[in-house]
């Protein structure tokens, strides 16, 4: 695989290549089987994350923990009854990234993307703009190759942990995946897919894990709502033909030493952050007693 | 994920049962790896270490190492119903925390009864995303990570033991991945982890326990 994004930008226009395709054949070879296999296994985890997008819209489920629950169904009932700010797309995105982590907090089946504390960005932006698109199934299911490719890049050069990164290192890297992909489905070039990453990445840049009582759930759930919201914008600005002023491969550089540069208290251990303000603490309490 | 051959799905996967890879997929999993050990489990009991102890009940690590020892997968979504499921079948599930002295954060120790009041113990810690060491297996000293079958020997320390623990997987046709020795004392008792690329079949485990100084031999399946 390329290690950087620069280096498979350059092999897709020298080919005249998209990044899925590119995708597709690495895991063609890596997995030494054919792009049939490679699709059917990206429809069997398109169709967990599918369910799990669509499972709280209108079955509203509460975590285990018992501190949160409902929202999906919330946003979903006000984007039809009202006209959200955010427009349509964002609002449904939205609604399937809450609604996909309810799934996850609640123990029901949801697809790691890439951990399963930001498994909601990746399906709720791509199942919102390919309805927005009308694009194929085999266009969606290219595009959560592209997204995966992305995130390996993203491993590889820095971490998707939240223990090692913070939030940007997990939800910020699943955002970044997103756009790219987004950029893709409305025909970006590979260059404008990566500009689209680096811009999502580098709006949050620096955002701590802070998960109240140790719990992958607050403040994660509004973090994964807000996650499509930035890929769809990142999207949206490369696609009027914006540039991301910095590229890619250095933006992914920067945010790992910025993760390294967190202190450890702000790395998923629940000892900073909105984890220890008083109400954080309540719900700690509340969940796990004195 | 630094190798060459990182694949798509490493990124876009597990499919899993959250909220947490390393407090409820890597639970279960531990779960799995006790489990094959018992049959018949009449009681379990869990002592919880460290992250696991404070954060068991939120994170559902409970009913997902419940689900683990009754042999569900990390994607059943019968984990939430795991508690249940042993209630309704006789099985009695506590849940201990502890403290198990110097070992990962996110360390179980499981102890399982069986129908005849056998005792069958594995330690196990789950070491982020899913994935997951077994450091003991009834005072086995093992490092195992289940993406394997692999063989736990327990044997005097003598010359041409582990010849011929090898050649009777050699001769099985199977394939060794790894082979790691440790000894408590030179000529005492020793123990080799080998991990390999197909299960071991019975008549072969039934070789190597009639090896000259095997003490004792420990087959487990990938979990």
């Amino acid at each position: 695989m390329f290690k950087y994004g620069f280096e498979l930008a350059e092999h897709c226009q020298k080919n005249g290549l998209r990044i899925c395709d590119v995708a597709v054949s690495h895991e063609m070879q890596v997995s030494e089987c054919s792009r049939e296999e490679v699709f059917k296994r990206l429809k069997k985890r398109r169709n967990v994350m599918y369910s799990a997008c669509h499972s709280t819209l209108h079955n509203p489920v509460s975590s285990v923990s018992g501190l949160t629950g409902g929202d999906a169904s919330r946003l979903y009932r006000y984007s039809g009854e009202g006209s959200p700010l955010s427009g349509d797309t964002v609002a449904r995105a939205m609604c399937y990234a809450l609604s996909c982590f309810e799934v996850n907090t609640s123990m029901g089946p949801i697809v790691a993307c890439p951990t399963a504390g930001s498994c909601g960005i990746v399906p709720g932006a791509l199942f919102a703009a390919a309805e927005t698109l009308d694009i194929s199934e085999e266009a969606l299911l290219e595009s959560f190759a592209t997204a995966a490719y992305i995130g390996m890049i993203i491993s590889k050069n820095a971490t998707v942990s939240g223990a090692e990164g913070g939030c940007q290192a997990e939800c910020g890297s699943a955002s970044a995946m997103a756009a790219a992909a987004l950029a893709e489905m409305q025909g970006g070039s590979p260059q404008q897919c990566l500009d689209a990453a680096a811009i999502a990445l580098k709006n949050v840049m620096g955002l701590v894990c802070d998960p109240v009582a140790g719990l992958v759930e607050i403040p994660c759930a509004k973090r994964n709502a807000s996650g499509v919201a930035g890929a769809i914008l990142a999207a949206d600005l490369v696609m009027a033909g914006i540039r991301s002023m910095i590229p890619f491969d250095e933006v992914v550089s920067a945010m790992y030493k910025v993760g390294r540069m967190l202190p450890e208290a702000l790395r998923e251990t629940a000892k900073g952050g909105v984890a220890t303000t008083p109400t954080g603490l309540r719900y700690k309490k509340q969940v796990f007693g004195e | 994920m630094s190798s060459s051959s990182s694949s798509l799905f490493d990124v876009l996967g597990p499919v899993m049962i959250g909220p947490s890879s390393s407090h409820t997929a890597g639970a279960l999993r531990i779960g799995r790896a006790a489990g094959m050990l018992c049959q018949h489990i009449r009681k379990a009991v869990f002592y919880l270490h460290g992250s696991f102890a404070q954060t068991y009940k939120g994170h559902g690590s409970d009913r997902a190492l419940a689900a683990g020892i009754l042999g569900m997968q990390t994607y059943d979504p019968d984990i939430k119903n795991a508690l249940d499921i042993c209630e309704s079948r006789g099985i009695a599930v506590e849940f201990v925390p502890t403290d198990l002295g110097e070992v990962h954060p996110n360390t179980v120790k499981v102890v399982l009864t069986d129908d005849q009041g056998v005792e069958h113990s594995l330690t196990g810690c789950s070491v982020g995303g899913g994935e997951v060491r077994i450091v003991d297996i009834g005072g086995f000293a093992t490092s195992i990570s289940g993406e394997y079958a692999a063989i736990v020997t327990k044997h005097q320390d003598k010359v041409g033991v582990i010849k011929n623990v090898v050649s009777a997987i050699s001769d099985a046709g199977i394939n060794i991945v790894s082979i790691n020795l440790s000894r408590s004392q030179k000529g005492k008792l020793a123990t080799a982890i080998i991990e390999v690329d197909s299960p071991v079949d019975e008549d072969s485990i039934q070789r190597i326990r009639t090896i000259d100084k095997m003490v004792d031999v420990l087959a487990i399946k990938s979990f």
